[in-house]
Parts: C-alpha cells; structure tokens; sequence
C-alpha cells in the first residue's frame, strides 16, 4: 500500500488533480457507505422497538430504542450457542484436516525431482473443469455413503478444494531448493522436510489458505440444508440455523416461549418479530465482523496469489 | 524423458518404490478427490435413468432422453439458460467495471486512513454468508417494513411489492452481487496498478499529461491484460448460476421465477423439492457440459491472448 502514493508523490495540485480528488474521495467514500449500510440498518432494526418497526419500516438509526429483541434472543441462548458450537467445532477441525490435507498435497506437486507431479496435478485439476453435477453428490452422501444427519456430512463437502491446492502450490514454489536440498543432504525424510523445513517457511500461507477454508466452514448453510434433516437440528450449523429461523420466525418464537423459564408464561405471540429477526442475525454476524480486521491482510495476499497461476 | 524411462512394468514399480514417500503424502488428497469428484462423475448417467429408491444409481431402469426431453420441452431449459447467461453477463460487466474503477480511485486517495477505512468497508461484505445478505435485502425491499419503500413513500411516492414484482429483481440481484464483490474484485486490479513501472508515470508527466489523460492513457491500458484475463475466466463460468445468492434472495417465491430461476435452482428444485432425481442429473449434465465446453473456450482465447496466464 505505502508504495501506491510514491508514484503520485510530487503531482503539483492543478485544477486536474483536484477534479479527480474531489471524484476520488466521493466515490469511494460512497461504495464504502453503500457497503456499511445494510449492516447499521440490520444493527438499527434490532435496537428498535417492535412497535416502531411496524408503524414506521426499517431505517438508518435505532427507533424508540429497544433492547426487548436481544433479550428475547437471550431468553432462550442454548439453541444459538449450540449452534455456535457447531460451526467453531467444524471450522477448527476443517481448517486444521483441510490445511495438513492441501499442505501435503501441495508440496509433492512442486517437487521437482516427482516425475509424475504433471499427471497428479492434472488429475486434481480436472475435478474443476468437469463435475458429476448436484444428484450424484447428493446420492454419493445420503445414500452411498450414509452420512445423512451427521458432522461428517458437514466436515467432508468443504475439506479439500483445487483452488486452495493452487495458492498453496505457489507460496511452496516459491521455497528455494536448495533449503529442502540441505534438509535431504542432512538425512530428513520427506516427511520430516516438510515439517521442519517447508512448515515454518510458509506461515503466511497457511494462514492465508487456513482462513479461506475457515471462511467456507463458517458461512456454509449449503451442506446443512441438504444433507442435515429438521429431525437433526441440534446439528444445524450458525448459517443455516439463521436461515431457519428467519424463514420461520414464528417457529422460532414459538421455541423460545416454550423454553422460557417455567412460570413466567411467555407466550409466543408477545414476542417481537422483524426486530427479533435483527437481532439473530447481529447475534451471527457480530464476532465476524469484529475478527475481519485481524484478518483481511491475509485474504487480501490470498487473492493477489491465487490470481498468479497455479 | 523417454531414455531416462526403464520399460515395463518393473520399472513402474521400481518408481513407486522410488516415490514412496510422496505417493503416501498424495494417497490421502487422491482417495478425497476419488471418492468426492470422480465417483460423482460416473453418476451422470442417472441423467438417462429414471431413478428409483430401490434401484440406486445402477439398477434403476433407462430411459434414453426422456428426461432431457422433459426438461427441453417444458420450455424451462430454455428460461434457466437465458437467465443463467444474461445475468452472469451483466454480473461481469457491472462488477469489472466498477472494480476497476474503485481501485483506480483507491490508488488516487492520498490520506491513508481514508483510504484504508474505505477499503476495509468494502471488503466487509465478502466476509458474510449469503443468508445474512438474504435478511438484508428483506429489510431493504420488503413491502411492509422496507427501506426502500420508506424512502418511496417519504418522497411521495407508492409503495411497491418488490417480492411479486418479478421486473425488479435483476436489478437487485445486481446491486446484491456488485455489493458483495466489490471490495473483493478490487484487489486484483490493485496489484495489477501496484505493479505499473512508475517511470512511466514520470514520462508521462514530463509529457503534459493531465491526471485524468494518465488514468486513461497510462494506468487503463497496464492493467488491461488483468481485465482481460479475469474477464475470460469469468466467461468460463458463464453457465454456472451463483445458486447461495438466487436462494437466499429468490428463495421458492415461485412468483419471480420467470426473471430468477437459473439452471442451478431449477436443479436443485427438481432434486428436492419434486424428489425428480432423472430431470435434476440431465440438468446437472447439461449444465456441466457448457461449462466444461466454455471454460476450454475461455482457456484457449486467454492462451491465444497471453501464454502465461492459462490454466492449463
């Protein structure tokens, strides 16, 4: 980024430059607004009162603020913790069997002296140009496989991905030989080279790669709605389970007045509704958003790397 | 190659031997990419079988073509395609356009923290699961409670019912799949504009050139073999649907399918909703041959245009 303004550094500020200042911080500061809209009016709705939303709509800005929607989400925490749960369990464990997965995988398809890497690499990269289609997949899953209702049905669709193996390939490629060379000259088999040797030099590609494949587990609901029935719900992963309570929100209310604590009868119909939807979907969404800025560097190399071919 | 090669089947096995330490680190990638592309592949033939429970994908009966000529003659082949295609051509037109546009004028923001602020925020979007992108449209166009009919409204305008309004969707579609792919998009060119020799720049300064002639004359043209290649691997996926932004949007409002259904939600209905698995293989089938033939297509033109940038 530094290096962007030096080229620009000593432009005498004609009437030019300050046209195309004036158009440049407009416009980016207009797309940067449009993008944070919908999250502050998401963030509003659920600070607002139930009342206020159905006179009035959606807006900007919190109306007759209201926490009543958290509390109501809060009555009964289990179920979104438990899918909270879920998706950390999957996400931990599909990053860290995805990243060994496509780690191993990567460095033998640049090893120079692998006669067949070619072969091995064409046979990865032709599951990209060519596909089965959804039924087989889903046959595949449900019926060949029996992994319906289970977190193995989640784990398994996300663990390896070609485009992943790509990025690896080329943070590996970059490696000079002779490192691996002397690891080989000094008695290490492969294996032991690519722990010692390999591992630690591409930490940022394992970051890089490891977020990509945590993204994928933590915004799945895909695999969810095929593969994990309602007689399963307590499998439901975050994603998907916003989606069905959104989508059935007076099923979720219902829920959440049958779980409240015995003697206050709540009834179902007492609870907000489009605020309570807000609500839910702040209650996924926050820890996201607030790990996004830790984390957009290394998405940020992955896409600048992944653009370089493979 | 073929003199360091000893011949036959022993000196096969003498390489696996030799390989043993990276044909084990292969094996477990390989039985993934075995089992969970390759094994699918041979499934396709389901697309000529009518399916049943019993049967499984190898026992059930043929059926030649009905299923395709179900498909065709329903008239919805023809819908999904067009939709398919017109939409994914209007996604890469607005979404490259746009991307370079912002990344261009990222580069031209001296204040760094405008400029990283801005940035970030427009790489928010990429970072969240179309589902939530699926509540957000909700609050922006639902008819009762919407912003967007708030603000109709408040300019004395009517209401409109933007979930029975077929006509309004590829516009929100659009915006949703600009909205989500912006900041993401806009990187690549930001390398691409990183990497422009600065002497150039200074040429063209020394030269007279205004900043708006350096954009259009200098900066445009460097990064036209960016465009033009993400362009052409775009188009390789020209038949491909983005089914989690048609399903958390669209979802089974049945009212807006002749301007949303796209051959992934048609499939995907077909296979779960109707539990019709013949119909959902031969869409599949389809589907995956166009894609197969485009991206061959995309690849040869981006290797007839720059040799380093195919895929294979």
């Amino acid at each position: 980024m530094a290096a962007q303004t030096s080229h620009l550094g000593k432009v005498k500020n004609g009437k030019d430059v300050v046209a195309l200042n004036i158009i440049a911080y407009t416009f980016c500061g207009f797309i940067a607004l449009i993008c944070l809209v919908p999250f502050l009016m998401i963030l509003a709705g659920s600070l607002s009162s139930e009342e206020a939303i159905i006179q009035n709509g959606f807006s900007l800005l919190p109306q007759d603020f209201s926490v009543e929607a958290y509390k109501t989400v809060f009555e009964e925490p289990m179920v979104v913790v438990r899918a909270y749960g879920t998706t950390i369990g999957l996400t931990i464990v599909g990053t860290l069997l995805g990243l060994a997965l496509q780690t191993m995988t990567a460095y033998v398809l640049v090893r120079q002296e692998f006669e067949w890497r070619n072969v091995f690499s064409f046979f990865f990269y032709f599951t990209t140009l060519f596909s089965g289609g959804l039924v087989p997949y889903y046959l595949l899953i449900r019926q060949t496989l029996k992994l319906a209702d289970s977190y193995l049905a989640l784990l398994l669709p996300l663990l390896f991905s070609v485009y992943n193996l790509l990025i690896m390939k080329s943070y590996i490629r970059s490696i000079p030989d002779s490192l691996i060379d002397a690891a080989k000259i000094d008695g290490c088999g492969e294996f032991r080279t690519l722990v010692q040797v390999v591992v630690p030099l591409i930490k940022p590609a394992l970051a890089t790669v490891g977020l990509f494949i945590a993204l994928a587990y933590w915004n799945d609901w895909y695999n969810a709605m095929l593969y994990i029935s309602e007689s399963a719900s307590t499998k439901y992963p975050l994603q998907y389970f916003l989606y069905r309570q959104i989508n059935n929100i007076e099923g979720y209310k219902k829920l959440i007045a049958n779980g409240a604590v015995s003697g206050s009868v709540v009834s179902s119909v007492s609870l907000p509704t489009q605020t309570l939807k807000m609500a839910l979907t702040i209650v996924v969404t926050g820890p996201i958003v607030l790990a996004y800025p830790f984390v957009q560097k290394y998405f940020v190399q992955g896409i600048t790397i992944g653009a370089v071919k493979g | 190659m073929a003199v360091k090669e000893k011949r036959g089947v022993k000196g096969f096995f003498k390489k696996v031997y030799k390989y043993r330490a990276f044909l084990l680190m292969l094996l477990p990638g390989v039985i993934y990419t075995l089992i969970f592309a390759y094994y699918p592949m041979t499934g396709i033939v389901l697309a000529f079988k009518k399916y049943t429970y019993a049967g499984g994908i190898w026992g059930s009966a043929w059926n030649g073509f009905e299923n395709f000529k179900f498909f065709f003659q329903s008239g919805q082949a023809g819908l999904v395609t067009r939709n398919t295609v017109l939409y994914n051509i209007a996604f890469i037109v607005i979404n490259t356009v746009t991307q370079i546009a912002v990344a261009i004028l990222l580069t031209e923001i001296h204040n760094k923290h405008y400029r990283k602020m801005s940035q970030s925020i427009m790489f928010l979007p990429y970072f969240i699961s179309w589902v939530i992108v699926g509540v957000m449209a909700f609050n922006i166009f639902s008819s009762d409670y919407g912003f967007m009919n708030r603000m109709i409204t408040a300019f004395g305008g009517k209401p409109v019912a933007f979930y029975t309004t077929p006509k309004a969707w590829p516009f929100i579609l659009m915006f949703f799949n600009l909205w989500k792919g912006v900041g993401y998009g806009s990187v690549m060119y930001l390398a691409a504009i990183m990497g422009i020799d600065t002497s150039i720049y200074e040429a063209a300064q020394i030269d007279g050139a205004n900043v708006f002639q350096r954009i259009f004359k200098v900066t445009i043209p460097m990064i036209m073999p960016t465009t033009i290649t993400l362009f052409l691997l775009s188009i390789g996926g020209i038949f491909k649907g983005n089914f989690d932004m048609f399903y958390n949007l669209v979802g089974s409002n049945g009212l807006l399918y002749n301007y949303t259904d796209v051959i992934d939600t048609l499939a995907f209905r077909a296979l779960v909703t109707n539990q019709n698995f013949g119909m959902s293989a031969a869409i599949g089938l389809f589907q995956s041959v166009l894609c197969f033939i485009t991206v061959l297509v995309a690849n040869k033109l981006v290797g007839l245009y720059d040799k380093d940038y195919t895929l294979f």
